[in-house]
């Protein structure tokens, strides 16, 4: 466990340095003085000038990069100009929203994504198996701020069934939270859940061919068990392993659906700062979101290599 | 005597004419190239198709539902939806096209020099790209077309970057399998320089899953501009952009829900047809796929 934590964080360190340096490096795409961009459409000569202290602009780009990356490491990351608040307190605050959003979207995506996986592998070349796909197709070539659009208009304006925009705290009033995010959570799960059936169809098409399950067949168990118990067991492993590379599918969606249905989560949060051209939270949402995104695929393969004990037999002899 | 002999020989045919015929034979690759080319044909003849300016603005057609006059109603400034949407196509495949022409430009010789050169430069180019990977694609897009500021250009050069890394890894890769190939060891014993042993002899052989990656990312450079163009970062306003045309028809479901059916539709349309071509050529250059 110690020697594969230590190869996977060596590969870990250099790609977050990395991820550091492209995001502050975007701070030099800004045409012209950088300063009286981030002051703002005033360009006020006092802000201008606080603005050229504080971020060090006088000084080379890889000094500021360092002063930059010294505050990120002591878990700094920026003011808010407009809101006047650290961005690290901002995260905190919108971040809780969009994990609600996030988890449900997840819960939604497994219950489509693998039921549809496992029928359409079982029913290979039946009509079963035509409709799986053509539904996964579907998932993943509709854009998701049209689907929330088209939800809206049928379940709020035609039906009435649910709230077209808003967030109540599930804390305040939980039917009323239920309500307000099934529509954005079935968005976002939606195109993961496609993406699960066929990582889902291939491995258990896999899985169902092997020797162990023919074993499983003959010694006569019921079909469901060699189905759910035999394969599906089997199949998950690399199913949670390439559905961990989808958080980012999960990142980029919510920016999109939040923005649809008016949730003030973290993709409210970088959309409102471009506009504000608060560039301090743009890069603070970015690094956030690409150190979260790695940590989870660490997570991911950590929980890979405890449950596959091939791997875990392959480092005890190495 | 020889010659005769060759010709008798049943002539094989090329890798590329038996891609063809393989794709040929897939009936919804078909499909979606045939949309594909009445969607390219549309955006060509525009001028000539679109019934309407798709900027003339008219106080007497507010919000007008669908008719014979106006097959998919007028939107919130009484333009025609359907000219809209046939100008929109322009924009949609012209950031599909630049934005993965982008991404192969840049992406193909940084993953040939880091599969080819292997070391140092390799470890450099692997650690870049996987930063850039683990920055989610439209999360990254949206960050560089805020720096670069709003505008359909710097939508496209946003998703080109952005693209860029999967490019990269998969050259990368691609490179690595070919050039331990016998025929690249020969090139290369014949005293060939290296780049063109890298030009000539090994890039040609990593072109075909390239060509597949590209169609794939066509579609999702469609969507991602729709995206940017629905939050305000491509397309500006009153040109016609299907996502453009979306974020304003979402402030008016309730009353005029066609200014978000036909624009939707056309982004699901078109990113479906681009899908099902990358499937079907994945499968015809492939044959491991099939």
């Amino acid at each position: 466990m110690l020697a594969f934590l230590t190869r996977r964080l060596a590969t870990i360190l250099p790609t977050l340095l990395f991820v550091t340096i492209l995001i502050f490096g975007l701070q030099q795409l800004l045409p012209g003085d950088a300063a009286k961009v981030l002051a703002g459409e005033d360009q006020d000569p006092t802000v201008v000038e606080y603005l050229r202290k504080k971020m060090h602009l006088d000084e080379p780009f890889p000094v500021r990069y360092a002063y930059w990356l010294g505050g990120v490491l002591r878990g700094d990351l920026g003011e808010s100009l407009r809101m006047q608040k650290p961005v690290t307190a901002l995260i905190a605050e919108k971040l809780p929203v969009t994990i609600e959003l996030a988890a449900l979207a997840i819960v939604i995506a497994l219950a489509i994504g693998i039921p549809a996986g496992i029928v359409s592998a079982i029913a290979k070349g039946t009509w079963w198996d035509y409709a799986a796909n053509a539904v996964a197709l579907w998932g993943l070539s509709t854009p998701n701020f049209w689907l929330g659009i088209m939800l809206i208009l049928l379940f709020s304006v035609q039906l009435g069934w649910l709230p077209a925009s808003g967030y109540v705290s599930p804390f305040e009033d939980l039917k009323a939270n239920l309500a307000a995010m099934i529509m954005p959570a079935f968005v976002l799960g939606n195109a993961i859940a496609a993406v699960l059936m066929r990582h889902t169809r291939s491995a258990m098409l896999q899985v169902m061919s092997s020797d162990y399950v023919r074993t499983a067949r003959a010694k006569g168990l019921d079909e469901r068990v060699v189905i759910l118990k035999h394969g599906l067991r089997n199949a998950l492993t690399p199913i949670i392993t390439l559905g961990a590379l989808e958080l980012g599918t999960l990142l980029s969606g919510a920016v999109l659906t939040e923005q649809v249905f008016t949730i003030p989560g973290f993709g409210k949060l970088i959309v409102d700062a471009v506009f504000n051209r608060d560039y301090a939270v743009v890069q603070g949402v970015v690094l956030f979101t690409a150190t979260a995104y790695i940590l989870l695929n660490l997570l991911a393969d950590i929980a890979y290599f405890l449950v596959n004990p091939r791997l875990r037999d392959g480092y005890a002899r190495a | 005597m020889a010659t005769l002999a060759l010709d008798v020989l049943p002539r094989e045919a090329s890798p590329g004419r038996r891609a063809l015929r393989r794709l040929r034979k897939r009936h919804a690759a078909l499909f979606g190239l045939c949309v594909v080319v009445f969607f390219v044909a549309i955006a060509i003849f525009a001028p000539w198709i679109a019934p309407y300016d798709p900027l003339g603005t008219s106080w007497s057609a507010i919000r007008k539902a669908p008719s014979a006059a106006h097959w998919f109603g007028t939107d919130e400034l009484g333009r025609d939806v359907l000219s809209r949407v046939i100008y929109g196509a322009r924009a949609s495949l012209l950031a599909g096209v630049v934005s993965v022409s982008i991404a192969l430009s840049l992406g193909v010789p940084i993953g040939l020099i880091a599969g080819y050169a292997g070391r140092w430069p390799d470890a450099l180019i692997s650690r870049m790209t996987d930063a850039m990977l683990a920055t989610p694609f439209l999360i990254l897009a949206i960050a560089l077309a805020a720096f670069l500021g709003p505008s359909l250009t710097n939508a496209m050069i946003a998703i080109g970057i952005s693209a860029t890394p999967i490019f990269i890894r998969l050259t990368r890769a691609q490179v690595l399998a070919v050039k331990v190939e016998d025929y690249v060891e020969a090139a290369r014993a014949v005293g060939n320089p290296h780049w063109r042993v890298a030009v000539r002899h090994i890039l040609p052989n990593v072109v075909p899953p390239l060509i597949v990656q590209a169609t794939l990312a066509i579609a999702a450079a469609v969507i991602a501009e729709a995206s940017l163009s629905f939050l305000g970062l491509g397309q500006q306003p009153p040109a016609p952009s299907w996502g453009s045309m979306l974020n304003t028809a979402k402030n008016y479901v309730e009353h005029a829900p066609w200014m978000a059916v036909w624009p939707g539709a056309s982004i699901f349309v078109l990113v479906l047809s681009f899908n099902l071509l990358g499937d079907g050529m994945r499968d015809a250059l492939d044959p491991r796929h099939a």
